[in-house]
């Protein structure tokens, strides 16, 4: 069980929690964009084995959306 | 056919080798030192990469070839998965290619000359609602057009091909209906790797185990070689078949993928007598379960729903997808769990896998197999041999490059959009 620290509530458990993914990409503004650009955006991803920016929601409590790095070997939360 | 220090399996040697107590059995592949240089690099000892060597070897007549392998042969996904072998497929693309790997199964434990104990007790999709029914009735129809068997069976009708199953109408999961694929079934995982294995070595393809791929050296555009914990060896084209860390290995080549890394869980019980003779699946109850040929049952879920590159996962997934297994099968509420188990699973924004080449022109490419690589190993090698021997794709495998996803092809078998943990 992963224990996730919302920054609102605590620490809970990951069953209160979805995960929305890597979280160092960001949308590009859709006037100016390129189709290169909207491929990396929609589909590329670094995905790396260690560690890794992501989107979690506390679906199950407050229902913010925060950022947390957490390494993607050892599904440790790292700072 | 060119046999390397291999002996053919049949009821004579057996009988022969009996007489002196089985001590004088050859190892089933030879473990030779790489060589600096050969004409195709394979990275990634798992069934694909295997079965790419073997099908370069024997169908295009590639012998100098090596398969590296970080660790020991099939230890990934190979000897991970849940054997599932099938073909029930909506999309052409997916249907045609998946049915290509079914026919290859039906013959490969005689092609091998090895036992793959594969088994076609049919694989069975259980509805529990209305428009489950009828997307079934749909996939069905879609897979007969196709040429690949199904059908369809009402509640009664699955019923008496599982009796052990609730279809009691006021069950959590009340069963509606299921889609049956006769021919889909069971092999067994390590003999696929082993069978390849074995029969590609006997081809003259160099098996490299304890090998890993550290870094891709270049000559201008091309990939002139792999450094490995082995020295460097020089490579004409190099192949990448190491799907679970397909995003790592094409880093090294400079390129991002289409794919994250998710962990899947399965597991084991307690063997027990014979109990259930097919495989049955619920995508509502996320839930899957077959009986392995030493009783156990063998039973998954879903993924655990984020990235992981670890080859273990959590309980609240497991937790999960025992509930649905004791609420499906109530008879087995007291059985044990013998062990359970995590693989990383390549998964692909499409759900679909990608077979293709790389931008550098000697570089290729063979991963995004979400959680259907496994009966796919016959054809993805297949295809991957073609594509590399030829420098072009198979018609099999047209439709999986890499480059769909830039315009705009995808291969959506879900329907679910670019969010691979729901594929």
């Amino acid at each position: 069980m992963l224990l996730i620290k919302c920054p609102h509530c605590g620490a809970r458990a990951q069953t209160e929690f979805s995960y929305g993914g890597d979280a160092t990409r960001e949308r590009p503004a859709p006037a100016a964009v390129t189709a290169e650009e909207w491929l990396d955006y929609v589909y590329l991803r670094d995905n790396p084995r260690g560690p890794h920016l992501e989107w979690w929601h506390h679906a199950a409590g407050c229902r913010r959306w925060f950022k947390l790095r957490r390494d993607t070997a050892t599904h440790k939360f790292v700072p | 056919m060119l046999l390397l220090g291999a002996v053919r399996y049949s009821l004579y040697t057996l009988a022969k080798n009996a007489v002196t107590g089985h001590r004088h059995w050859p190892p089933a592949w030879r473990q030779p030192e790489p060589k600096k240089k050969y004409a195709v690099v394979v990275i990634g000892g798992g069934g694909h990469g295997l079965a790419t060597a073997y099908y370069l070897a024997r169908n295009h007549g590639l012998r100098d070839v090596a398969v590296l392998e970080k660790s020991h042969l099939g230890g990934g996904n190979t000897g991970r998965n849940t054997t599932i072998v099938r073909s029930n497929y909506l999309l052409d693309a997916n249907a045609k290619f998946y049915e290509h790997s079914l026919k290859l199964w039906e013959k490969l434990s005689r092609d091998l000359n090895f036992n793959l104990m594969f088994s076609q007790r049919g694989v069975l999709n259980l509805a529990h609602s209305d428009p489950q029914l009828d997307e079934f009735a749909r996939r069905g129809n879609a897979m007969r057009l196709n040429g690949i068997d199904a059908v369809f069976l009402d509640r009664a009708g699955v019923q008496a091909k599982v009796p052990l199953l609730d279809c009691s109408p006021r069950t959590r999961f009340p069963v509606m209906g299921g889609l049956l694929q006769p021919r889909a079934g069971t092999a067994r995982h390590d003999s696929v790797a082993w069978g390849y294995a074995r029969a590609a070595s006997a081809r003259g393809v160099d098996l490299i185990e304890n090998c890993e791929v550290t870094a891709m050296r270049r000559a201008g555009n091309r990939i002139s070689g792999v450094d490995t914990n082995r020295g460097f060896i020089q490579a004409g084209k190099v192949a990448i078949a190491v799907a679970g860390n397909s995003s790592r290995v094409a880093a090294m080549a400079g390129l991002r993928l289409p794919i994250e890394s998710h962990v899947l869980q399965a597991m084991v019980s307690e063997p027990v007598k014979p109990m259930l003779d097919t495989v049955v699946t619920s995508g509502i109850a996320h839930m899957y379960i077959s009986q392995s040929d030493k009783g156990e049952l063998v039973f998954g879920g879903d993924l655990d729903g984020y990235n992981s590159y670890a080859q273990r996962g959590n309980l609240p997934v497991l937790e999960r997808i025992i509930q649905a297994a004791v609420t499906l099968f109530p008879a087995i509420s007291r059985m044990r769990l013998l062990r359970t188990w995590g693989g990383v699973m390549d998964m692909s924004m499409d759900g679909s896998p990608i077979i293709g080449k790389l931008p550098p022109p000697n570089l290729y490419f063979n991963g995004g197999w979400c959680y259907g690589g496994f009966k796919a190993t016959p054809a993805s090698g297949w295809c991957f041999a073609h594509t590399i021997a030829n420098d072009a794709p198979h018609p099999l495998n047209e439709a999986f490059t890499l480059s769909r996803f830039q315009r705009g092809f995808l291969i959506d078998e879900k329907g679910a959009g670019a969010t691979p943990g729901a594929h």
